[in-house]
C-alpha cells in the first residue's frame, strides 16, 4: 500500500513535472485589454490596492489640457483641487516648458481606481494605465482582482517580464 | 461611469465639430473651384478624413519636442520578489520539515515543536503573508493537468510534493511544524475539550468534501476557493474584508476549545496528508519503550486522535461485527450512485460560480440588466463586441465540465461516505493505547506526558 501511495505521488508529480516551468508566475494587467471598471481599487487584497497607475512618459502628449488630471465638467479651467479627476490628488503636475507639462503619480497615494485612465484613454493618448506594481503585491496564488475583472485583463505572466507598460506607441493587432 | 460618459461624449463632439469645419472648408473650395474638380475635392476630403482618423488612432496628441532639451523619465517598475528567494523558501520549508521529524520521532521534545511552530508562523505566517501555502498548492497542480495555457512552477510543485513524501514515511509532521495554519491553531489551543465519536467522524468528512469542490472548481478554471476562504491568510496579512476577518477570529476563539478545528474538520490537504499517514513507515510513537496503560496521554492529547486498547471479548459477545460489514459493504455502490445522483442534480447550481456562466445566464434570464449602467460585468460585455451566442457557446462548455466533474465528485463522495461507515464496524486488535496514524498531527503533547522512561 506504502508503495503504491508512494507510486501515484510519483506519477502526479511526474505529470506535472513534464508542464513545469522554473520560472516564476506574477499577475499583471493588460493595459490594452482594461475597461477601467474600477474594480481594482476595491476588490485587491490590499488596502489600499497593489494596483496603482503607471505613466508612459514617451506616450504623454503634456498637455496642459490634461483630460487624466483635471475634471470634463470642472467650473474653471484652474488646477483647484476640485477641478482635479483624482480622487486623492495622487498626480503631481509639473510645468516643463510652454506649453508642455508632466504629470507623475504619487505610487503612496494612488489607490488604482482608474478614474484619470478613463479620462486619459477616451480623451488624450492613453499614456496613464493601471499596472500591478511588483514591490506591493503580495502575488496570491489567486488574484482576487483577477476573478472578477469583467475584460479578463489580468494573467498571470513570467516574473522575467513582469510589467505591460505602454510605451513608444504599440498598438496591438 | 458618469463621468468616462461625459468624457466620451465631449470627445464626440469634439469630433463632431473638426468634421464639420472640414465640410466648411470643403464647401468653400467647391464654390470657387468649377464642378470638374469636384472629384479631386471629395478625394482630398475623403484623404483629409482617413488621416486624421488614422492619427488619432495612433496617438492623438503629437509627443513634445522640447526646446531646452529636457528628457523625459521612463515610469518605475519595481521588479517582483527574486527568484532566488522563492527557491529560498523551499529550503526553509526542507529544513523546517526535517527539523519537525527528527523532534517528533527522535529527539521526542514537545519544547522544540512549540518553537519550531512560533518559527513558521513567524516565518511563512506573518512574513510571507501565507502565500505561498502547501494546501493551496493542489489547485495549481489541479490547473496544470486542466488548463493547457498553465505551467505550474518549481516551487509550487514542490511545496505539494515535500510535506507528502515526508508524511509517507515520517507521519504528519509538517502539520506538526512546518504549516503555519496548523501552528497558529495550535499555540492558542487553552482548554480543549473531547468531542464524541460520531461527531469526529461525520465532521471528519468536510475536508473530502472540501477537497473535491476545491478540485472541480480549480479543473474548470473558476476559482481557488481554498485560497479565497483560508480564515487565518486575513491575520497574516493583518489586512482582511470584514467577513474574513470575523471567520478567522471565530476559527481562533473556537481554536481554544475545540483544537485545530481547521485542520481537524475543513483542512482539504489532510485528505491526502491523512492517507500518507495511515501508512507511512515510520510514525510518533507515544511511549519510548513498553506502555504501561496510565490513560495520561489519551487525556493529554486534544485532537482526539489517540485509539484505546480494544477489549475484544465485548465485540465477540455481540456477535454483530460480519453481519454489519457485509451490510455495509454491500450499501457502498448506493452510496456512490447517491453521491453521482447528487452531483448531477446540483451540476448547475454549482456552474453559477464560474463568471461567465453567471453572465450568460443572467443576460438570458434577466435581459433587462442591459439597461443597468451599474452592473460592470454586463456593460463590459456589451462594450467589448462579443456576441450572445459566443458567450453561450463558452458558457456550455464550462457547465459541461461542471456536469462531469461534479458526477465524479459525488461519486467519490459517496465512496468515502460509505468507507468511513464500513470502517466503523472493522474490529482492530489494539493492546495499547496508540495514536490514530491518519488523525495523529504528531504534535508529541503526549509524549510529554508519558511517565515511562526511555
Amino acid at each position: 500500500m506504502r508503495f503504491s501511495l508512494l507510486l501515484s505521488l510519483g506519477t502526479v508529480s511526474a505529470a506535472a513535472l513534464r508542464k513545469v516551468t522554473t520560472d516564476d508566475y506574477v499577475w499583471q494587467i493588460d493595459p490594452f485589454k482594461c475597461t477601467q471598471c474600477g474594480r481594482c481599487a476595491t476588490e485587491c487584497v490590499m488596502s489600499p490596492s497593489a494596483v496603482k497607475c503607471v505613466h508612459a512618459f514617451d506616450l504623454c502628449g503634456y498637455c496642459d489640457l490634461c483630460g487624466g488630471y483635471l475634471k470634463p465638467d470642472a467650473n474653471a479651467r484652474s488646477t483647484a483641487a476640485e477641478n482635479q479627476l483624482c480622487p486623492t490628488a495622487a498626480i503631481e503636475r509639473r510645468f516643463i516648458e510652454e506649453p508642455y507639462f508632466e504629470y507623475h503619480i504619487d505610487e503612496d497615494l494612488c489607490i488604482g481606481c482608474a478614474k484619470c485612465v478613463a479620462g486619459c484613454t477616451s480623451f488624450g493618448n492613453g499614456s496613464l494605465h493601471l499596472q500591478i506594481i511588483h514591490d506591493i503585491c503580495l502575488n496570491c496564488n489567486e488574484c482576487s482582482i483577477a476573478r472578477v475583472c469583467p475584460s479578463d485583463a489580468i494573467s498571470r505572466v513570467p516574473a522575467s517580464e513582469a510589467y505591460k507598460v505602454k510605451g513608444s506607441w504599440t498598438n496591438p493587432t | 461611469m458618469n463621468q468616462k460618459t461625459k468624457i466620451e461624449s465631449s470627445h464626440e463632439l469634439r469630433a463632431a465639430s473638426c468634421k464639420s469645419l472640414v465640410n466648411e472648408t470643403a464647401n468653400c473650395d467647391w464654390k470657387l473651384h468649377a464642378f470638374k474638380y469636384a472629384k479631386f475635392i471629395v478625394f482630398a476630403v475623403v484623404f483629409f478624413l482617413s488621416t486624421f482618423t488614422l492619427s488619432a488612432q495612433q496617438q492623438r496628441f503629437p509627443k513634445p519636442e522640447f526646446d531646452t532639451g529636457y528628457e523625459q523619465p521612463s515610469p518605475i517598475t519595481p521588479e517582483p520578489r527574486a527568484l532566488a528567494l522563492e527557491y529560498f523558501d523551499v529550503l526553509v520549508l526542507l529544513l523546517v520539515l526535517s527539523a519537525a521529524t527528527w523532534m517528533a520521532l527522535k529527539s521526542r521534545s514537545r519544547q522544540g515543536l512549540i518553537w519550531l511552530s512560533i518559527f513558521t508562523l513567524a516565518y511563512f505566517g506573518f512574513y510571507r503573508n501565507g502565500c505561498i501555502c502547501s494546501i493551496g498548492s493542489i489547485q495549481n497542480v489541479t490547473l496544470t493537468f486542466f488548463d493547457p495555457t498553465y505551467a505550474i512552477s518549481l516551487t509550487a510543485l514542490l511545496f505539494f510534493v515535500l510535506p507528502l513524501l515526508f508524511t509517507l514515511f515520517f507521519g504528519r509532521t509538517f502539520c506538526a511544524g512546518a504549516c503555519p495554519l496548523g501552528a497558529i491553531q495550535d499555540l492558542i489551543v487553552i482548554k480543549p475539550i473531547s468531542l464524541p465519536k460520531w461527531l469526529n467522524k461525520t465532521l471528519g468528512l468536510i475536508p473530502y468534501l472540501y477537497l473535491s469542490l476545491a478540485v472541480l472548481f480549480a479543473a474548470t478554471g473558476t476559482d481557488f476557493i481554498i485560497c479565497r476562504y483560508d480564515p487565518f491568510v486575513g491575520i497574516f496579512r493583518m489586512d482582511a474584508k470584514l467577513l474574513m476577518a470575523i471567520l478567522g477570529i471565530s476559527f481562533l476563539l473556537m481554536g481554544m476549545f475545540v483544537a485545530r478545528p481547521y485542520c481537524r474538520f475543513l483542512c482539504p490537504y489532510s485528505v491526502p496528508l491523512s492517507w500518507m499517514s495511515r501508512f507511512s513507515k515510520w510514525h510518533l510513537t507515544i511511549t519510548p519503550s513498553t506502555c504501561i496503560q496510565c490513560k495520561l496521554c489519551a487525556n493529554s492529547c486534544p485532537f482526539d486522535a489517540i485509539d484505546y486498547p480494544t477489549n475484544e471479548k465485548e465485540v465477540v459477545k455481540s456477535g454483530l461485527g460480519p453481519k454489519r460489514f457485509l451490510t455495509y459493504v454491500l450499501v457502498i455502490p448506493l452510496w456512490v450512485a447517491l453521491g453521482v445522483f447528487v452531483g448531477n442534480r446540483s451540476h448547475v447550481f454549482l456552474s453559477k460560480a464560474n463568471s461567465t456562466v453567471y453572465l450568460a445566464e443572467l443576460l438570458i434570464s434577466h435581459p433587462e440588466v442591459r439597461n443597468d449602467p451599474d452592473n460592470i460585468d454586463v456593460q463590459t460585455f456589451m462594450s467589448l463586441g462579443k456576441t450572445m451566442d459566443e458567450l453561450v457557446v463558452e458558457a456550455e462548455k464550462i457547465q459541461d465540465k461542471f456536469y462531469l466533474g461534479s458526477m465524479i465528485a459525488g461519486g467519490f463522495m459517496g465512496l468515502v461516505i460509505g468507507m468511513t461507515l464500513l470502517n466503523t464496524v472493522v474490529f482492530r486488535k489494539r493492546q495499547d493505547y496508540e495514536p490514530h496514524k491518519g488523525n495523529c498531527f504528531s504534535c508529541a503533547r503526549c509524549v510529554d506526558y508519558c511517565p515511562v522512561e526511555k
